[in-house]
Formats: C-alpha cells, structure tokens, sequence
C-alpha cells in the first residue's frame, strides 16, 4: 500500500517537474515547482522522517515558492521600465 | 534535432549506470554501529525523547553550528546586494489587499507565530526544532508584509535578536565545553524527567535561540527582498 501511494506521488512528482520546466507562464513554473516540495515532504511523512518532512513543505514549498516570487515580481517590473 | 538526440542518449546512458545501484538495492537489516549507538545510548544519556533532535543539537551539534553560521552568511550576502534605498519611498504606489487577505492575517498571524514557537520549543520532544520553527515564523511574516504593505520591520530589533540568538547559542556551547564533557554538551542543566517540556538539559534552551535566530534571519530576507521591489 505504502509503495502504491509512494509510487503515485512520485508519478505526479515527475508530471509536475516536467511542466515546470516546460510551462510557458513563468508564475504556473514556480507554482509546479513548490507543488514538488510538497509531494516531496508527504513521501518523506509516509517514509516516517517527520523532522524532514518539516523542514521541506516549510522551506522547499513556503519559503523559496515566495522568494521566486518576489524574484518574478522584479524581473517583470524591470523588464517594463526599460 | 541532434541537440535533442543527444540529450536522449544522455539520459539513457545515466539511467544505464545508475540501474546496478537500483537491481542490487538491500534494504538494511540492522543499523549502522554510530547509529546504533545513538539509538541506545541517546534518551539515556541526552534526555531527549526526539533521537533527531539529540544527533542534531548534541552529538553533531558542530555540524548544526556550521549550518547556522552558512545561513548567516547567506542573509549577510542578501543583505549586501539588495540595499534598501530609502528615498524611492513616498513614490511608490501599492495596490492595496484583498478584504479576505487582511482578515485571514489578522485571525491567522499570531496562531502561526505561535505555532512555529511550539515547534521550536518542543524541539526535544517532537519532531522538528529551531530551523523549522524559525522558518514557520518566517512563513507568518510573509503573510503579514503581503497583507499590510506598509508594515515596517524594524532592522534594528532584527539584528538584536539575530546577533544575541547566535551569541547566547555559542556561550551555551562553550559552558558545555567547561561544565560537561565537550562542546555543545547539554548535561551542564539538568536533564529532568524524560519527556517533560523541562527535560533534555540545554536542548530546548539552545533549539529555542537557534529559532530565534534562524526566525530573524530570513525575515531579514523576505524583507529585504519585498522592500526592493522597484
């Protein structure tokens, strides 16, 4: 059961990686990109590492999701000034 | 055309030799001897009921200051480059937040804030501890610079608790160092009934200023970087 779940997560995982790569809108990329961290952080819960698990969806989904987004935010406004 | 073929076979080629490692996969039956030790000697000897929690902050609490130091050169290096410019203040115009956006921070805030308190303080007998704690604040922050743009962070009370947070953490370190067998080592406080908020010697002291102090340190961050926006 826990490989079936795992191995589901996984597929969406690499679905996922594949349309942030390949997105064409910047914004749905890092969207994509934090869904990863996400999915990463349930496999490492169902692997019972919750310290992990933690520190992923709190970083790699939270915190550098909204890092990129402020990143977009600047290149944008640049990239209308001038 | 060939760009793409040649990617193809690339991966090809790394799939190939990673397939031994994947075939010959056996799960370990038994623990590692360090590791062994840790699992029987740690709630005995460190107090602590999150074995995690032990390797991290005691038995390789160098490593963890490590971390902690390559974090505060990352924030320092952010800090250089995104230097706030004042004077661009008065011309800037925001939109302003959604009325659903404003609520939710108000009612969700604190509750975050203390959430990612809890995590750090009960670092010993839960999972997670200073780092994640320090980023669940950070996560709060966020919320409240995006909700109200005009809030000021002031920098001053920021590097306050950064630089006291990192001081304390050595000093705890360094009365190990004297009182108990080594650096970082907790047993210099009592180690107190196993599984109490009050257990594990120094480890809820020196995962609480590891919060605090990893807290300050991206907020200084997002800030920084919301303040740049041109």
């Amino acid at each position: 059961m826990t490989t079936v779940i795992i191995a589901v997560l996984g597929v969406i995982m690499i679905v996922a990686a594949i349309l942030a790569v390949y997105q064409k809108s910047l914004l749905s990329a890092i969207i994509a990109a934090g869904a990863i961290s996400l999915l990463a952080s349930i496999v490492y819960l169902i692997l019972s590492a919750p310290d992990v698990a933690m520190t992923e969806a709190a970083i790699g989904s939270g915190l550098t999701t909204i890092v990129f987004l402020f990143a977009l935010n600047k290149v944008r406004k640049q990239d209308k000034n001038g | 055309m060939v760009k793409k073929t040649f990617i193809v076979i690339i991966l090809v080629a790394f799939a190939v030799m990673l397939l031994p490692f994947a075939k010959d996969l056996t799960p370990f039956q038994e623990l590692s001897p360090t590791a062994e030790k840790y699992v029987q000697d740690g709630p005995d000897e460190l107090g602590a009921a999150n074995l995690v929690t032990s390797v991290i902050v005691t038995y390789r609490g160098l490593d963890t200051l490590g971390e902690v130091a390559v974090l505060f050169i990352a924030t320092a290096g952010v800090g250089f480059f995104l230097r706030r410019e004042d004077k661009k203040e008065e011309e800037r115009k925001k939109r302003g937040s959604s009325q659903i956006l404003h609520s939710g921070t108000a009612f969700l805030f604190p509750l975050i804030l203390v959430f990612g308190v809890y995590i750090f303080i009960h670092g010993h007998l839960t999972p997670g501890g200073g780092f994640q704690g320090g980023v669940v604040i950070a996560t709060g922050m966020v919320l409240l610079l995006l909700s109200r743009i005009s809030t000021k962070i002031n920098h001053t009370v920021l590097h306050l608790v950064e630089s006291l947070a990192g001081s304390t953490y050595l000093v705890i370190g360094i009365l190990g160092l004297v009182l108990a067998a080594g650096f970082l080592d907790n047993r210099f406080l009592d180690l107190g009934e196993f599984g109490r908020l009050l257990s594990g010697g120094a480890i809820p002291l020196i995962y609480s200023f590891i919060g605090l102090k990893v807290g300050a340190e991206l907020v200084g961050i997002i800030d920084s970087m919301q303040k740049d926006q041109p």
